[in-house]
């Protein structure tokens, strides 16, 4: 049987994390179809049928799917799943939101957030925020799959020509209905998808510090974090936060400054790809996981990091 | 108006989670346990909710084992006016609860039904949205502002785009995020009064609920360890190794 993917998209492109999302549900079987529901979304519909992986895309365009609804979504999907063995989608925001709510109606156990797949029903997940990963294994006539986006390579955009078959719509929701949407406008990158990520801890003392760590998140093109200890004392927003109950980052790059180096705050970031600890207590837990650690006074090593990296000729963005 | 609020019992975010050395699980004796972080935000938000004469009634409920007895008596002590603990041993999948939560709701007739936006034991987060789905109901996850309205609420969420406002009828579920509000401490004489108020308890199986995992855990294991790297000695010698050795920057 095959595997029914849900796109995430705004109606006019497909969102990133929908790739990854594909080459995850392409590992667990090749006959990959992708489920457009859009309103005016044939620019996502044809995209998405340019993606090599995919073998078939259903493309439902009614404007009760111009804004995206769990409840709306769940009907039309519903309609569908008798075709499949899998049903998957990203586990971020929207897939979070809405799958459950497939699973349930089919009184399937879902499996969430998978970062490996083994085989067509087993896979592996982190529990405890990574701290542990668990091999679980569904039992379920139809599996309900989540996949951590930056567990899985992007699929490729183009070198296929897939179907595009015109679905019909489900039933409307009465029960909920979308106001708006007000997205973050930054010129710095999403703290869940940076390259490289620099975070304060209580060790910066003051909101007013952070500007030593914007100052060199600027330079490096980073998005800004920061510890439980930083935003519980007022420092900055929970936005930035980064650790268990915050965010889970995996940088190829993750500069912790003035962090000691909670377990919370560990979490969310040891699977960085290297790991910078700048830190005064040279006894600070951070520094068992740093590849590079710096015993410094963040206050004279911050402007002086700044001042080396504006002496390289390049910095990669 | 009514409000239910689900809260589990989980480990401790500050502890350190050990995995059994025979893989089949995370040791949980003698280990530090609290009320799941953000079903905190949910009852307090019930309890705000109540506090400014928008509801009359703060129930809350946890699904598990005898000592989750204790996080409904912590949700008590914060300004839950009754509890109810349903009876389960074992692991109970998110499925399973939320079956469990569809039945209550069913008995309780709630208006509203709170809880947080996912555990951070098994990080499932599903169960909200599987209620929501069995009683056929509208959800508002990741919940960060909360307005009440005549018969409906609106709800800010939170999403990786930035925020999204929605608009749900009642009864409706809302799963709860951090931001949603500062939970508070429960003080000496709310943790005594708390001891006085009552909670119900029922096993699964008079519900008629089958809680028997549907997922089997083949094994659990520690995440490959990360070795320390090396201490630099200077700010020059950092920058150098990220260009030149690391090449990240």
């Amino acid at each position: 049987m095959s595997v029914l993917l849900i796109a995430e998209h705004n109606n006019k492109e497909v969102k990133p994390f929908t790739l990854n999302a594909i080459s995850a549900a392409s590992q667990i079987n090749e006959d990959v179809h992708v489920l457009v529901l859009g309103s005016n979304s044939d620019s996502v519909a044809k995209s998405i049928s340019e993606c090599s992986n995919v073998k078939k895309v259903i493309h439902i365009n009614n404007e009760l799917y111009e804004n995206y609804l769990a409840e709306n979504y769940t009907s039309a999907i519903i309609k569908l799943s008798g075709d499949y063995s899998h049903i998957i989608c990203s586990a971020n925001t929207f897939g979070k939101n809405l799958m459950p709510r497939i699973a349930a109606l089919l009184d399937v156990s879902q499996i969430s957030d998978i970062t490996k797949v083994i085989s067509e029903d087993t896979f592996i997940r982190p529990i405890y925020a990574g701290n542990a990963f668990a091999t679980v294994k569904s039992n379920d006539k139809i599996k309900c799959v989540t996949i951590r986006p930056t567990s899985f390579d992007s699929a490729p955009s183009s070198g296929g020509s897939a179907e595009i078959q015109n679905g019909e719509p489900g039933d409307a929701t009465e029960l909920s209905k979308f106001i708006k949407k007000e997205e973050i406008k930054s010129d710095r990158p999403e703290l869940g998808t940076a390259r490289v990520v620099v975070s304060g801890g209580r060790g910066m003392q003051s909101g007013e510090n952070f500007k030593l760590i914007t100052a060199v998140a600027d330079k490096l093109n980073a998005a800004i974090g920061a510890s439980r200890a930083a935003v519980d004392a007022g420092y900055i927003t929970n936005d930035h936060q980064v650790g268990q109950t915050g965010k889970v980052v995996v940088p190829d790059l993750y500069i912790a400054v003035g962090i000691s180096g909670a377990i919370q705050h560990l979490a969310g970031m040891k699977e960085s790809k290297v790991i910078v600890a700048i830190n005064k207590d040279g006894e600070a837990p951070i520094f068992s996981i740093a590849d590079y650690g710096l015993e410094a006074d963040l206050f004279d090593a911050l402007p002086k990091f700044l001042e080396e990296l504006n002496k390289l000729n390049t910095i990669q963005k | 108006m009514k409000i239910l609020v689900a809260v589990k019992r989980v480990i401790d975010y500050n502890v350190q989670i050990r995995v059994k050395e025979d893989g089949s699980g995370i040791v949980t004796d003698n280990v530090k346990m609290s009320t799941n972080p953000p079903d905190d935000n949910a009852i307090e938000e019930a309890v705000k909710i109540k506090e400014a004469g928008k509801a009359t009634e703060v129930v809350a409920i946890s699904v598990g084992e005898e000592k989750a007895q204790e996080t409904v008596r912590k949700a008590l002590a914060v300004g839950a006016d009754r509890g109810i603990l349903v009876k389960a041993e074992g692991t109970v999948e998110p499925l399973a609860v939320s079956k469990i939560l569809q039945k209550i709701v069913e008995k309780e007739k709630p208006d509203l039904v709170f809880m947080g936006k996912q555990a951070i034991d098994d990080d499932c987060n599903q169960t909200g949205q599987m209620l929501a789905a069995l009683l056929n109901w509208p959800q508002a996850t990741f919940a960060s502002k909360i307005e009440i309205k005549e018969k409906s609420l609106e709800v800010i969420r939170e999403i990786d785009e930035g925020l999204e406002t929605i608009e749900v009828n009642m009864p409706a579920i809302v799963t709860c995020d951090l931001r949603l509000n500062e939970p508070r401490y429960a003080s000496l004489p709310n943790i005594m009064k708390a001891k006085k108020k009552p909670i119900e308890q029922i096993n699964a199986s008079d519900l008629g609920v089958d809680t028997k995992p549907r997922i089997d855990q083949i094994k659990v294991e520690e995440p490959p360890k990360r070795k320390a790297g090396i201490k630099v000695a200077s700010v020059e010698e950092l920058v150098q190794k990220l260009k030149n050795e690391a090449k990240v920057i």
